[in-house]
């Protein structure tokens, strides 16, 4: 008799390896033969102007920008969304569903939108300037929230704000709150019913969504493109790459592939910083 | 009383899932709160537990109210339906997670932790994780866990509902054993009746967020005050009219009345032992035999009623379509809300308890 296998389906061979294969050139056309190429390019005309182009004052500044922005983000996002998750999930409120809905609102609308929206807001014309105007006169600072790290700063937020809440969500929803309630009959208190029995639930979860927080905030582009304008201060790494690639030179088009060349080591860091937390993650459950 | 409820009310949105429950439980007692699914017994323990708060009325401990005392102060251990064991931590610190949290110092921790570990037989067990356990094993933690920082109180939900059958039995009277031997004074919800008159020293019946009634368990099924205890406790079948019985003649006409199996006597017209009861029976004809292992159930049909009479396999085989005699010795009439218990006119001064 023939061996029967105990998964209820099974399918030919043949479509087996045609979609292994169809997959297979996608990814390369899709994402492995740009990537190489970036990187090809890059040190095409040799190490030195490599070097050179990722240490032009250009690129640090923007390297610095980028991770202001990313690390900012990433602290800014990884505190609402916790909080945002654990109303969500732990609370019954009116409003709870409309909330629910706004934390995605980054997902579903242009970034290019929210770079201008901030405009609309807080630039020259906005109904929001008068105010930063007599905060930064009360003290005596010089903060604009346009057209400068600020504004990247905010734009950026703006735009990975859902990734640790929504990481989060599922996670606690299924905990349910009886462990919490355990812990709360024996005595302990808020924070250290939050640190000894919620966060070992939500560890993974938590490190995976600051990951695609983090991987999203560096390569932003639509959102910081629309609120910076000023290369060499308020530029981030994409919007760098993008001014030297429209300088049109031989030189300058090599520079913006070196320059991408860190962005890809970058993203390569994440993707696998991603890998393990998801392994660890699902080993653990 | 140790614990008193006093004319608790709660809702949820418009439903009401306690209605003016008042009840005291005196040290020392284990107590059962019975009812079918929905009653509200979780919704009272947790009111109790401090976990739900009640919209009015009074929660009292050890003769103190505890309405705005929280939770975790009122010095109460709770044993959770699902067990909520914390499963990022060992069954050691599970155990002594609430030694922790009071800052005990680490000697004395490890020293009653390892009293509780023996207490409930989970030595060699300390170092798994929860889901490295059995259901059975898991409630052992649950109930070392609850017991660890010596609370004056344990309330437990469903302890035995993750459980199956088998070991359920085994584990029941484990409990029993154990919460006598600390000493504490307990509560636990159930809604297997089985379950709460073999283990709990008072039962209080919950139906539809009110107390039915309260007592000990051969109160409850030998005298139920309401016409849902008298139906839900023990096997029992409803008959729409029951005035036209021998002996029974003075009950109310056109009232629904319950009878339990152990309320009918079938015997064949011939037994001596009988004899001088005869003329209390009716007469009646098996139209059922159900075999239940260690005994027999017949149903019989008299003046066109069924009921159903259990009877030893000591006795005479019968079969179906046999003649009996079918003497009724008491039934529960049922006014309104209340049940009220007649006894068969014709046998009085008969000591049926000698039959
Ligand atoms: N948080 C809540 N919100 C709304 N309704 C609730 C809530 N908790 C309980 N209820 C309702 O109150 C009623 C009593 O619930 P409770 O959990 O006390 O029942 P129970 O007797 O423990 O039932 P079971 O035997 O099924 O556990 C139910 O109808 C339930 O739907
Ligand atoms: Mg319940």
């Amino acid at each position: 008799m023939k061996k029967q296998k105990t998964t209820g389906r099974e399918e030919k061979p043949w479509v087996r390896r045609l979609l292994i294969g169809i997959s297979v050139v996608f990814f390369l056309i899709m994402l492995v033969f740009p990537l190489v190429e970036v990187l090809y390019r890059s040190l095409k005309d040799g190490l030195a102007l490599y070097v050179e182009a990722i240490t032009a004052k250009n690129t640090l500044s923007a390297l610095r920008v980028t991770l202001i922005a990313t690390v900012t983000a990433v602290a800014v996002n990884t505190f609402f969304g916790l909080c945002a998750a654990w109303l969500l999930t732990k609370f019954e409120f009116k409003g709870k569903q409309v909330l629910s809905a706004l934390i995605d609102i980054p997902f579903s609308i242009s970034p290019v939108i929210a770079g201008l929206a901030y405009i609309m807001t807080f630039g020259r014309m906005g109904w929001a300037t008068p105010a930063i105007d007599w905060l930064n006169e009360v003290l005596g600072t010089d903060i604009s929230l346009v057209f400068s790290v600020p504004g990247v700063v905010l734009a950026t937020i703006f735009v990975t704000f859902p990734f640790v809440s929504r990481e989060l969500i599922p996670v606690l929803q299924a905990q349910g709150s009886s462990e919490e309630e355990a812990a709360a009959m024996m005595g302990a208190k808020g924070f250290t019913i939050w640190r000894r029995v919620t966060f070992p639930h939500i560890r993974w979860a938590l490190l995976y969504g600051i990951i695609l927080c983090a991987a999203r905030a560096i390569g932003e582009f639509g959102a910081v493109y629309a609120v910076s304008k000023a290369r060499g201060k308020t530029f981030t790494l994409p919007l760098e790459i993008d001014a030297l690639y429209m300088a049109g030179s031989a030189d300058s088009i090599t520079q913006a592939f070196a320059v991408s060349s860190l962005l890809v080591l970058l993203a390569v860091v994440m993707l696998i910083l991603k890998q393990i937390v998801e392994h660890r993650g699902k080993r653990e459950q | 009383m140790y614990v008193e409820m006093k004319h608790i009310n709660k809702s949820f949105g418009d439903y009401q899932a306690a209605r003016d429950i008042s009840f005291g439980v005196e040290q020392g007692k284990l107590v059962a709160l019975l009812g079918p699914s929905g009653s509200g017994k979780t919704t009272i323990l947790r009111m109790i537990a401090g976990l739900e708060h009640q919209d009015s009325g009074d929660v009292v401990i050890e003769g103190k109210v505890v309405n705005d005392i929280p939770a975790g102060e009122r010095g109460i251990g709770f044993v959770f339906q699902n067990y909520a064991l914390f499963r990022y931590m060992t069954v050691y610190e599970n155990i002594a997670f609430g030694l922790k949290v009071q800052k005990k110092p680490k000697e004395q921790i490890h020293k009653r932790v390892m009293e509780l570990v023996q207490l409930v037989g989970l030595e060699g067990l300390e170092k798994r994780y929860p889901d490295q356990l059995s259901g059975g094993q898991r409630q052992r933690v649950a109930f070392a866990r609850a017991l660890a920082p010596n609370p004056q109180l344990l309330l437990l939900d469903e302890p035995f509902a993750a459980i199956d059958a088998k070991v359920r039995k085994e584990l029941r009277s484990w409990l029993k054993e154990m919460i006598a031997k600390v000493g504490i004074t307990s509560i636990f919800v159930t809604h297997d009746q089985e379950e709460a008159v073999e283990v709990a020293d008072e039962i209080i019946i919950i139906n539809e967020g009110s107390l039915e009634q309260m007592g000990a368990p051969t109160e409850i099924y030998k005298k139920p005050k309401t016409s849902f205890v008298a139906q839900f406790i023990g096997t029992s079948s409803v008959l729409e009219d029951f005035s036209g019985f021998k002996g029974f003649e003075d009950a109310p006409k056109g009232r629904q009345a319950i009878l339990r199996p152990e309320f009918v006597e079938a015997f064949k017209s011939d037994n001596e032992k009988f004899k001088s009861l005869i003329s209390a029976a009716e007469e009646g004809v098996i139209r059922e035999i159900a075999f239940r292992g260690s005994y027999l159930t017949l149903t019989l049909e008299v003046n066109g009623i069924l009921l159903t009479a259990n009877r030893s396999l000591e006795r005479r085989p019968v079969s179906v379509g046999e003649k009996m005699c079918v003497l009724v010795y008491r039934a529960y009439i049922l006014e309104e809300e209340d049940a009220h218990i007649y006894k068969n006119r014709m046998l009085e001064g008969v000591d049926v308890e000698a039959l």
